[in-house]
């Protein structure tokens, strides 16, 4: 039931008016997200993740379908919707930049509806949670990008929102305010149950590391969707291993290995690989149905008088999968779109 | 419990019904938080003082120069002193009420306000409080600097009466700045060039330098209807200086109730194109997205 539903979205699709043609920014999205659910909107420039968010937020009207937050229609009751969502983007400048950090989250305190006392108790309780507290008398245009991105999330959390909405958080900042960033997200997410985050991102290691599950989207439509996991499966259904011997296996060698039960199929790359060129080593590339048969392949090794100095299991990434939808990388756009 | 808290609410369903009181005391707050800024800002932003002081005294200084070559009655220099100060409030309603919002949609604020729990009203609202507050003292500057430096010498006999007036004065005139704030992110860049070609003509109607009196008759009617700045300051210039038989174009008494219509007209119309923006900003997206 779309009521029981953090987020909900069917048949949406959103067509601004341009010259000569209109633009499809979004072409029939459906979405459903449960309460508690990490979900990640993963896709390049101009692929409409931000203008599901504009729609989701109750900023821009579907052209056409429908959608609800908590079971409250985008359209029609946005007065509600308003009560238990908050967005944060990236590079957001909003503010004032006279008012000190702890100004200007008290001022949008006021914004959200927090009486007095408690919109400085929640400003002091956010600022210090987010590492801002050296900051805090501080005026917001003296901030650097990290520091601002910051206190955007401390806004972005003052009304305890049911569901935030995260539109490329960690857009422009460096490594570690990006990690940093994150973690919170990770712990505001651990600090109570039912709390439900949208995240648009187009970095693949975000995604994977916040979401529960992804939808990939391009052009206006959500070509993917699932848990990592899965999403990685579509492109990749058996399980590959890098195993790395002190020496050629014995009786029957790679062969044997190869005609192993589970075993799809076995070959011998140290030859091909870099790392491996110049050592003593044996790489062999082991393609598994599935995880169990890894015991038999170490066992049978180990038979055949090899030892075992090295396992690892080889991943696709996201932006393979990526990749294998639409044919193309993420930096290989070909600008047929507007930002949305 | 981790440090960031848990939600009071049982449900968001829950955590989304708000009673009327609830709603109520919610924008009474936002008009509060968006206030702050401005009075804050009073001690922060020393630039202010040049824009809302100086430029105001320097106009007025000009025309008491040329009444004086000009031997005109020493009253005059009073009203020039009293309009330059309304000029502070025309200033501050032009660029930082009407223009506001355009301002605001380039920062990012104006999608976080839509987004927001509260009315666009408690926005504006609080933008009004906080730049009457943030010019009032402006004002007081120029006609205590203009009154000692000009000699000018006031004859009020009902000085609650004037207070009332002004105040009165401050409804409509902030309520067009309201109105105007809409209409200015419809038309977008072209804001700009409306607020300067608003600015000079809105000095010469509303007489911020001369008796209004003194225009014709036609013209004098067309303010009187649309004009709160000029009705306003030839109420104030009639109780400010009571003894001296200064000309008014109508009694006090009609000119407060001008007022009063007007000040309820330029609630509505800001009400409703307020109402109408945020339609158009979600039909079209092309108001609250900052690169449209």
């Amino acid at each position: 039931m779309p009521d029981d539903l953090a987020i909900h979205a069917h048949g949406v699709t959103r067509i601004y008016k341009a010259k000569p043609d209109p633009v499809t920014a979004l072409g029939g999205v459906d979405l459903d997200v449960a309460p508690g659910e990490y979900f990640g909107l993963l896709g390049p420039n101009g692929a409409g993740k931000t203008t599901l968010i504009k729609i989701l937020t109750t900023l821009l009207l579907p052209t056409s379908g429908t959608a609800r937050i908590a079971g409250f229609d985008v359209v029609n009751e946005t007065a509600k919707i308003r009560r238990v969502i908050n967005m944060v983007s990236g590079g957001e400048q909003s503010g004032y930049g006279l008012l000190t950090s702890r100004e200007q989250l008290w001022m949008f305190s006021q914004f959200y509806g927090l009486p007095n006392r408690e919109g400085w108790r929640k400003v002091d309780e956010l600022i210090e949670i987010t590492g801002l507290t050296e900051q805090r008398d501080q005026k917001v245009r003296t901030l650097s990008t990290g520091q601002r991105q910051k206190l955007n999330f401390a806004r972005g959390l003052l009304n305890d929102p049911w569901v935030l909405f995260l539109d490329e958080p960690t857009l422009g900042l460096d490594v570690a305010a990006a990690r940093d960033l994150r973690e919170h997200t990770l712990a505001w997410k651990a600090a109570a149950l039912g709390r439900t985050l949208l995240l648009t991102t187009h970095y693949m290691v975000e995604a994977e590391q916040l979401c529960d599950r992804i939808a990939i989207v391009d052009r206006g439509k959500i070509l993917a969707l699932g848990t990592p996991e899965e999403l990685r499966r579509r492109v990749q259904a058996e399980s590959i291993f890098r195993i790395d011997l002190d020496r050629l296996p014995q009786n029957g060698g790679i062969a044997a290995i190869g005609s192993l039960p589970g075993v799809l199929s076995a070959v011998r790359v140290d030859e091909e690989n870099d790392d491996a060129a110049g050592s003593d080593r044996i790489v062999l590339k082991v393609a598994l149905a599935d995880d169990s048969a890894l015991t038999s392949v170490v066992t049978a090794v180990a038979d055949r008088g090899s030892h075992l100095v090295g396992l690892a299991k080889s991943e696709p990434s996201l932006e393979d999968v990526f990749v294998e939808l639409v044919g193309r990388g993420f930096g290989d756009e070909d600008g047929g779109e507007p930002a949305s | 419990m981790s440090r960031y808290g848990s939600v009071t609410a049982t449900s968001p369903q829950e955590a989304a019904e708000w009673s009327t009181g609830r709603v109520v005391r919610s924008n009474l707050r936002a008009v509060v938080g968006r206030a702050y800024p401005r009075i804050i800002g009073l001690t922060r932003e020393p630039s202010w003082l040049f824009f809302e002081i100086v430029l105001p005294f320097l106009a007025v200084s000009a025309f008491v120069f040329v009444y004086r070559a000009l031997e005109a009655p020493e009253e005059f220099i009073g009203f020039v002193v009293l309009g330059g100060a309304m000029t502070a409030f025309w200033l501050n309603v032009v660029w930082m009420m009407a223009a506001q919002f355009y301002w605001e949609k380039d920062q990012g604020n104006l999608e976080l306000y839509f987004t927001a729990p509260m009315h666009l009203m408690s926005v504006l609202a609080g933008m009004a409080i906080g730049g009457l507050v943030m010019t009032s003292s402006r004002a007081l500057a120029v006609i205590g600097i203009g009154s000692l430096l000009y000699g000018v010498t006031y004859d009020i006999e009902q000085p609650i009466l004037l207070a009332g007036v002004f105040l009165l004065t401050m409804i409509p005139l902030y309520g067009m700045g309201m109105l105007f704030a809409s209409l200015f992110l419809l038309w977008g860049r072209e804001a700009f060039h409306l607020a300067e070609l608003l600015q000079e003509p809105i000095y010469f109607l509303g007489g911020v330098n001369f008796p209004l009196a003194r225009l014709p008759g036609a013209v004098v009617g067309a303010v009187m209807a649309t004009l709160p700045l000029g009705v306003g300051l030839d109420a104030m210039r009639q109780l400010a200086f009571s003894s001296s038989g200064v000309e008014g174009v109508l009694p006090v008494s009609l000119e407060i109730a001008i007022l009063a219509i007007m000040g309820v007209l330029f609630l509505i119309a800001a009400r409703m194109a307020l109402g109408y923006l945020e339609h158009l900003a979600r039909r079209e997206g092309r108001l609250t997205l900052r690169w449209q």
